[in-house]
């Protein structure tokens, strides 16, 4: 694809190396309503979230916006350190209403202070009882605590403290629980994984809610670690009970693109339909994001200009997600790879200008993706580049048996007579030392 | 001519002609060898009057004798040629009886010559007294690697070839055996036998050895070098047989190359050139320069050949883009000689300058294609029954016996004799 075409019309997306950089500040997100996306989100998530929007956007009034939003929710919150931060990034842009509060914070930390003197003392006196419910239960007010506070790390630690207090399975998935949202806000995804299994190992049959919470935990680890394939499992088997129910990590509506996107870009023609168009559950979660579901469909009818366009005008949202942004680009060319080769797969000989026209790109572009998708032997095909037409191309059976005979048989030549050569200077070699021994006795 | 002289050289006159005999002198010679080298002054007078070819194991002791007590560089000019003379018309039965001695020779005939600068005079002798010392072409004798050199100090790649197609299996000397694969890949190379010279220089690099020898190294160098170039990459990992040392250490030595060989991957010229110039050095220093180079100008065809899988027509401009060359026409050059060369099937059509790529027009049905795949076979099945035969041999031989015994190993059979033929089992 050419590059000029990508930047001059979203509708494309592009699969080359000149795909735009990943920290290209989105200039057209004309699309997204920052109200309603904040609404989806609860807690931290959706302070970051927002924050994330801010950094990323170059619109200053959606920026301003984001910004306005997380003040707010900050303020509800008693976490100090990340007030400042949304402050500093206000940097009295909008006004008196938010600037930075200097009573409010200081009222928020000595409360902070009396409060974690108290589960201290609270957590000691447990302690000494032997009571291992209550110090369980300190170990979590802690949690709870620092992760109020902000200070994820400390949080971690004692969340998973409390596991060795737990009695019941209902405890461990509750504090797996704990220890997978932290780790999300932290970033360290190998954690959440680890915490998936463990609460998936509790010998009680878990509730679907907390079922289906677990998949999205173990599908953005997978996302995040670039396996998109297992990732789109997972969102794919996604109760759609969830809801809103987690909306402190991931809205029902993300469960919907990030599985639709991965299971495009990963998943072969049957898999797609059996797994994702057939699936009732899935369904639930298409419904909240028509442009993914139609895109889904688009391309399992092979109506590929439609889909892209979908996913042209997409990609600018998607940019600003906070779990999707680096991913997209590789998604996008992996869906457009994808679709090249479902294209070609039934015919002969296609011709060029009409594939283009189908991709909304010249001829010369088409032509350069084709090569590298001939090159990795992903389209079995050959192009005539003077009439601009692709024609399939089926390896001749015989003829390649007799060359791979052949090949084999010249292999086995070598390999013998060079193994017979080893095997006798051994043998001459031991020979001598033998001899050696005998003539010193 | 001295007494002592006198009566080893009636000694020899008298006890050439039959097994016994020779024998005797054998045991006779032996005793007289401190005698020989004391005398040795009056050695080349005795000559004239001793047949090489009726007296070749008396002769051999008197030319050893002789070549001892001098230092090379003493040694006449005409030396050269009596020692050519009795290599080549010497009994081949005779000669046997001493073979150290008849190496010792050759060997000081090969410091003669190239110390004189010609070591093409070397040459034919020595490549007779291979065929007389080797009781079968299958074995490696410690003249192979002198033999070897001679040639390509003189550029008789030729010459050395005809020996080098003879496959050796017998060798009773790991330092015979690396140099003379190593010497044998570099005469291939100099012939662009490249098929041959990769074998030859693999089998120096699978050497088993206990301690790593330089020349493994340099044949390792070279190995990657023609890898590149005879079959457009190299595979870094080692084949499991290879002795510890050499795949612990062979790498670290080798560095540049395996740089090359990783930027060679790309296809990339211009990184190759950058590759080859950061380097370029060491390449020289190793003698290695002008192989870097057919390196680099393989990379050419290279992606010319890759193109063909991707393209059934593409324009001659296209070509040089994608292939990074200067223009249209040299773009043609390089089609042209491709296709003369067989390397690629296409046609190149002037008038509107498109190359139409061909698949391989070879359909396996001619006659000579049937006769080339039965001799395949024939050698097969002489080659599996050989690998029977010797595995029959060594199971029954009684130091191998002695030695898997203490092992307390059961009864190797052909299956873990050695890894490399897993693969075809």
């Amino acid at each position: 694809m050419e590059p000029e075409s990508s930047s001059s019309s979203p509708t494309l997306i592009s699969s080359n190396g000149d795909a735009p950089a990943p920290h290209r500040p989105i200039s057209n997100p004309d699309l997204l309503d920052i109200d309603s996306y904040s609404s989806l989100y609860s807690g931290r998530t959706k302070i970051t979230r927002l924050l994330f929007i801010a950094d990323r956007c170059d619109v200053v009034s959606l920026q301003l916006e984001a910004l306005r939003i997380a003040y707010d929710e900050v303020k509800k919150g008693e976490n100090t350190q990340l007030f400042r931060e949304v402050v500093a990034k206000i940097a009295g842009r909008l006004g008196d209403a938010h600037g930075p509060d200097p009573d409010w914070t200081e009222v928020v930390e000595r409360k902070a202070d009396a409060r974690k003197d108290k589960l201290e003392n609270e957590l000691n006196a447990y302690r000494t009882n032997l009571i291992k419910e209550s110090i369980r239960m300190g170990y979590n007010d802690f949690g709870d605590f620092y992760y109020a506070h902000g200070a994820l790390g400390d949080a971690f630690k004692n969340y998973v403290r409390t596991r060795d207090y737990c009695t019941t399975s209902k405890h461990i998935i509750h504090m797996c629980l704990n220890a997978i949202l932290v780790s999300i806000e932290m970033g360290q995804f190998t954690h959440v994984t680890s915490y998936v299994s463990k609460a998936e190992q509790s010998q009680e049959a878990v509730e679907p809610i907390v079922a289906a919470k677990l998949r999205c935990a173990a599908g953005l680890a997978h996302l995040e670690a670039k396996k998109y394939k297992l990732a789109a499992r997972m969102f794919l088997e996604t109760h759609p009970e969830l809801g809103n129910n987690y909306s402190e990590v991931i809205a029902a509506q993300d469960v919907a693109t990030y599985g639709g996107l991965c299971a495009l870009a990963s998943f072969d023609r049957a898999e797609l339909k059996a797994k994702v168009i057939d699936n009732i559950n899935f369904r639930n979660f298409l419904e909240l994001v028509p442009e993914v579901r139609e895109l889904i469909h688009d391309f399992y009818s092979s109506h590929y200009a439609s889909c892209l366009d979908y996913l042209g005008s997409l990609k600018a949202n998607l940019l600003l997600d906070i779990h999707l942004h680096d991913h997209v680009d590789t998604l996008y060319d992996q869906i457009r790879s994808k679709a090249l080769i479902q294209y070609t797969h039934p015919f002969v000989s296609v011709d060029m200008r009409m594939m283009a026209d189908a991709f909304k790109t010249s001829v010369a572009g088409l032509e350069k993706e084709l090569e590298a998708l001939i090159t990795e032997d992903q389209i079995q095909a050959r192009i005539d580049s003077h009439n601009k037409i692709l024609y399939a191309r089926h390896a001749d059976q015989r003829n390649s048996t007799f060359q791979r005979v052949l090949q084999t048989g010249s292999e086995f030549d070598r390999d013998v007579k060079a193994m017979l050569l080893r095997a006798n200077l051994i043998k001459h070699e031991f020979y001598s030392k033998q001899s050696k021994k005998l003539h010193n006795f | 001519m001295s007494d002592a002289v006198e009566s080893i050289v009636g000694h020899i006159q008298s006890l050439s002609s039959s097994p016994i005999q020779l024998d005797q002198l054998h045991r006779f010679l032996n005793r007289r060898e401190k005698q020989l080298r004391s005398e040795s002054t009056h050695l080349l007078s005795a000559l004239p009057q001793l047949d090489p070819s009726l007296h070749s194991l008396g002769y051999l002791y008197i030319v050893d004798g002789y070549t001892t007590a001098h230092d090379t560089k003493e040694l006449p000019d005409e030396f050269v040629s009596i020692i050519g003379r009795f290599l080549n018309t010497c009994s081949a039965n005779q000669i046997r009886l001493a073979p150290e001695k008849f190496v010792a020779v050759c060997r000081r005939l090969k410091d003669q010559v190239m110390l004189i600068q010609s070591p093409i005079r070397g040459v034919a002798p020595l490549r007779a007294a291979i065929r007389k010392l080797q009781a079968s072409p299958e074995h490696l004798t410690a003249i192979h690697p002198d033999f070897l050199l001679l040639c390509l100090s003189a550029k008789c790649y030729r010459t050395g070839l005809a020996v080098l197609e003879d496959d050796v299996y017998e060798v009773e000397n790991s330092k015979d055996l690396l140099l003379y694969g190593y010497y044998g890949g570099m005469i291939c190379i100099g012939q662009k036998c490249f098929r041959k010279a990769l074998d030859l220089l693999h089998n120096v690099i699978t050497a088993p050895m206990a301690n790593l020898s330089a020349v493994a190294v340099e044949a390792y160098k070279k190995y990657v070098l023609v890898s590149l170039i005879h079959l457009g990459q190299f595979i870094p990992d080692f084949p499991k047989y290879i002795s510890a040392t050499a795949e612990k250490n062979l790498k670290s030595y080798a560095q540049p190359y395996l740089e090359l060989a990783v930027t060679y991957d790309t296809g990339k010229v211009t990184e190759l050139e950058r590759c080859v110039q950061k380097h370029q050095e060491r390449f020289q220093k190793d003698n290695n320069f002008g192989l870097v180079r057919q390196v680099v100008s393989s990379t050419y065809k290279r992606n010319v050949q890759r193109l063909t899988q991707t393209y059934l027509t593409l324009s001659l401009q296209d070509i040089a883009d994608r292939v990074q060359l200067n223009s249209s026409k040299e773009a043609e050059m390089l089609v042209l000689q491709m296709i003369q060369d067989g390397e690629i099937f296409a046609t190149i059509n002037q008038k509107d300058g498109m190359v139409r790529f061909l698949e391989d027009p070879e359909q396996y049905r001619s006659c000579e294609m049937v006769e080339r795949i039965d001799s395949s076979m024939q050698r097969m099945m002489m080659l599996s029954k050989k690998l029977t035969a010797t595995n029959e041999a060594l199971s029954c031989d009684p130091a191998f016996l002695t030695k898997v015994g203490k092992e307390r190993s059961p009864m190797l059979d052909l299956d873990d004799y050695d890894p490399a033929l897993e693969h075809f089992m």
